[in-house]
C-alpha cells in the first residue's frame, strides 16, 4: 500500500512535470454513514426520458451484425427481424445514416469476394429501404476478405468473417 | 540490346526515389528441371566486393530456375579469353564457362566485361559489356543471368524484370516492388488500409491497384517513376480489379455502380468508361488476351465461380471450367495457348493451368493457400502468393511444375503478387 501511494504520487508529480497541470489533492471517500429508512408514499415518477432505442442494449437494434452461409449473400431468417427492426428505426429517424460493410472468408480470390461482400452489403441496403429507410440513409461497401474479423484457416473464424456490419454514423 | 538496358538501368534509378527498404529473403529451392545444364560461373576478376555480389546474383538466378548445374570453379580463375584452358573444364564436366573482370569507371558507373564459352566447342558465345549506375551491382549480375539463360536455353531471360506484391503486417498495408528474385524492394504506397491487386501497365511504367484509402475500393495508378498517382475509379460501391490491355490504351476494371460486379473498359485516366458485361452476377478479375481481343474473367453466373472468355467486342461468352471446386484469378499465358489460374477444391487452393485447345485442365502444385498466380513474361516460371510456416509468402513453380521456390519476406504476409513486363 506504502509502495503503491509512493508510485501514486510519483505519476502525479511526473505528470505535473509533463503537462503543468495543477496538481490533484487525493481526498479519501467520506464514511459511510448509517442512514434510518423512512417508508413514505413515492413520488410521481419524473417523465420517462426519451430514449433512442439505438442505445438501448436490450433492444433488437443493438444486434449490429448480419452472418452468412458459405458464398451466399442472402440475409437468413434468423436475422431478419434484426435488419428490419433497423429499417423501421431509419424509417423512424430520418436524420440517422448506417454504413453497411460486407465481407467474406477467405476462401476465394479477395476480387471474387469483394464482390461477394459487397453483394452481402447490397441484399442488406435493400432491406433497409424495403423496410423503411429512405435511398440515401444507407451507404454499402465491401471489404472483401481482406479485414478478417477473426483468423485462421477454419470454420470458427470463417463464419465469423462471412458478415456484414451494421456501422451507425455518430 | 544495350539500349534496352540502358532504359531499364534508368527506370531501376528512378525508382529509387521511392522509400527503400531492405530485406533479407530466405529462399528455399524445391525439385529440379529435366535437363540441368552444367556451367562453371567464375568469380569476375577486378574490383572483388562488386564481384562477390555479381557472382551472388548470377549463380543465385541461375540455380533458382532449375534449369542449370552450377560446376565449382575452384582453383581456375580465368578472366580473359587468353587464360582459359578448355580441358581444364571439360574435366569438370562443364559445357559452359562465365568469365569476364568488373570495374567502377572514372563517371562512377560499374562496368562488367563477360563472356560466354562453349566449353565443349571451344568457342565464345557472348563477348559483352553491361554497365549501371554505381549503386546497380545487383542489376548487372541479373543482364548477365539473363544473358546466359537465353543463350543456354534459347529462351528469354527474366531476373532483370520486377514484381509486385503487397505486404499486410497487422493493420499497416504497404504496396512493393521488388527485383525477381524479391530482392531491392522499393515501397509503392504504405497505407493502413486495404491495398490489393497490383497490376503492371504493359511498358513497366505505372501501377494500377486497388486501394481502400477512400473508405472503399477505389482504382489508382500511379507512376512508378515520378510517384503521381490519380484516382481513376471511385464509384459508389466497389471500384476494383484493374487490368491493362496489351497496347496500354484501356482499362478493364469491376464496378458496382450499376448492381452487382460487373466488368467496365475505361482508359487509364478513367475517361471513356463503358460497361462490357450484363450478367447480374458478380464478374471480376478480367485479363486481356495478348492479342488484346479477348478477355478472361471470374463469375458466378452459373451459381459457383468459374473462369469465363468472352471477346472484347461483344462476342458470345463461354465458360472454360468444370467439374468439381472452384475457379479464380484467370491469367493468359504470354503466348496465349493456356491459363493459369486458382484453383479451390476440397478447402485447399492449388495453382492450375488449362490450355485452351484442349481444355485440359492440370495442377501444378500439391495444393494449399495458394492464390493470384500470374506467369513471367517468358511463360516459364508462375509466381503466386502461398503460405508457410503460418506466414503468407511469395512462391514460383516452373510451367511444367518442376521446380518450386519459396521466397519468405523479412516480415509481415506477402499477398496479391504480380510479375512485371519485360521492358
Amino acid at each position: 500500500m506504502k509502495k503503491l501511494v509512493i508510485s501514486v504520487v510519483l505519476v502525479n508529480l511526473l505528470a505535473a512535470c509533463a503537462s503543468e497541470k495543477p496538481k490533484e489533492t487525493v481526498v479519501a471517500p467520506p464514511p459511510k454513514q448509517f442512514t434510518r429508512e423512512v417508508v413514505a408514499t413515492p413520488a410521481p415518477p419524473p417523465p420517462a426520458p426519451v430514449v433512442d432505442p439505438l442505445n438501448d442494449p436490450a433492444s433488437i437494434l443493438a444486434k449490429r451484425s448480419v452472418y452468412y452461409p458459405f458464398d451466399v449473400a442472402a440475409v437468413q431468417d434468423a436475422d431478419k427481424p434484426a435488419v428490419e427492426a433497423h429499417a423501421r428505426y431509419l424509417g423512424e429517424h430520418a436524420n440517422r445514416k448506417v454504413r453497411l460493410e460486407g465481407n467474406c472468408d477467405e476462401r476465394g480470390s479477395n476480387e471474387y469476394n469483394l464482390g461477394l461482400g459487397q453483394r452481402r452489403a447490397d441484399g442488406v441496403k435493400k432491406m433497409l429501404e424495403l423496410g423503411g429507410a429512405k435511398s440515401g440513409q444507407a451507404e454499402s461497401v465491401s471489404y472483401g476478405e481482406e479485414k478478417p474479423k477473426a483468423s485462421g484457416h477454419n470454420e470458427t473464424a470463417w463464419a465469423q468473417n462471412r458478415r456484414t456490419d451494421l456501422i451507425y454514423a455518430k | 540490346m544495350l539500349l534496352r538496358i540502358v532504359r531499364s538501368v534508368v527506370g531501376l534509378l528512378l525508382l529509387v526515389q521511392a522509400s527503400m527498404a531492405c530485406a533479407v529473403l530466405n529462399i528455399e529451392i524445391i525439385g529440379a528441371g529435366e535437363h540441368q545444364i552444367p556451367v562453371s560461373i567464375v568469380p569476375l576478376g577486378g574490383d572483388e566486393k562488386l564481384a562477390q555480389t555479381i557472382n551472388d546474383v548470377v549463380t543465385g538466378d541461375l540455380q533458382r530456375s532449375g534449369l542449370f548445374r552450377l560446376v565449382d570453379p575452384t582453383g581456375k580463375s580465368p578472366h580473359e579469353l587468353a587464360e582459359v584452358s578448355y580441358p581444364d573444364w571439360q574435366v569438370r564436366g562443364a559445357e559452359a564457362l562465365a568469365i569476364g573482370t568488373v570495374a567502377v569507371q572514372t563517371n562512377n558507373r560499374i562496368e562488367a566485361r563477360f563472356r560466354l564459352l562453349d566449353v565443349v566447342k571451344q568457342t565464345e558465345l557472348i563477348g559483352q559489356a553491361v554497365s549501371a549506375s554505381g549503386d546497380q551491382a545487383r542489376a548487372i549480375g541479373h543482364r548477365i543471368a539473363d544473358l546466359i539463360y537465353e543463350k543456354l536455353t534459347g529462351d528469354k531471360g527474366v531476373f532483370s524484370t520486377r514484381i509486385a506484391y503487397v505486404n499486410r503486417q497487422g493493420q499497416k498495408f504497404r504496396l512493393i516492388v521488388a527485383d525477381s528474385d524479391g530482392y531491392n524492394e522499393q515501397v509503392v504506397l504504405a497505407h493502413s488500409e486495404p491495398i490489393m491487386s497490383p497490376s503492371w501497365s504493359p511498358d513497366g511504367s505505372h501501377l494500377a491497384y486497388v486501394s481502400f484509402e477512400t473508405g472503399h475500393a477505389a482504382v489508382f495508378v500511379q507512376s512508378l517513376y515520378t510517384n503521381q498517382r490519380m484516382v481513376v475509379a471511385d464509384f459508389r460501391g466497389s471500384n476494383s480489379a484493374p487490368a491493362w490491355s496489351p497496347d496500354g490504351k484501356q482499362l478493364a476494371v469491376v464496378l458496382t455502380r450499376d448492381g452487382s460486379s460487373q466488368i467496365y473498359l475505361m482508359r487509364p485516366d478513367g475517361s471513356g468508361i463503358r460497361r462490357i458485361t450484363f450478367s447480374g452476377a458478380i464478374d471480376t478479375e478480367p485479363n486481356f488476351s495478348p492479342d488484346g481481343q479477348h478477355l478472361l474473367f471470374t463469375s458466378d453466373r452459373g451459381g459457383s465461380a468459374q473462369i469465363y472468355r468472352m471477346q472484347i467486342d461483344g462476342g458470345p461468352e463461354q465458360r472454360l471450367t468444370f467439374g468439381e471446386g472452384n475457379n479464380f484469378s484467370p491469367r493468359h499465358s504470354p503466348d496465349g495457348k493456356n491459363f493459369v489460374f486458382a484453383h479451390l477444391v476440397s478447402g485447399k487452393f492449388y495453382v492450375a493451368v488449362q490450355d485452351f485447345q484442349t481444355g485440359q485442365m492440370s495442377l501444378l502444385t500439391e495444393g494449399g493457400w495458394e492464390k493470384k498466380p500470374s506467369f513471367a513474361p517468358n511463360g516459364k516460371i508462375i509466381l503466386f502468393a502461398s503460405e508457410a510456416r503460418g506466414r503468407g509468402i511469395l512462391a514460383t513453380v516452373s510451367s511444367d511444375g518442376r521446380v518450386k521456390q519459396h521466397m519468405f519476406t523479412q516480415s509481415g504476409d506477402a499477398r496479391e503478387p504480380v510479375w512485371g513486363p519485360n521492358f
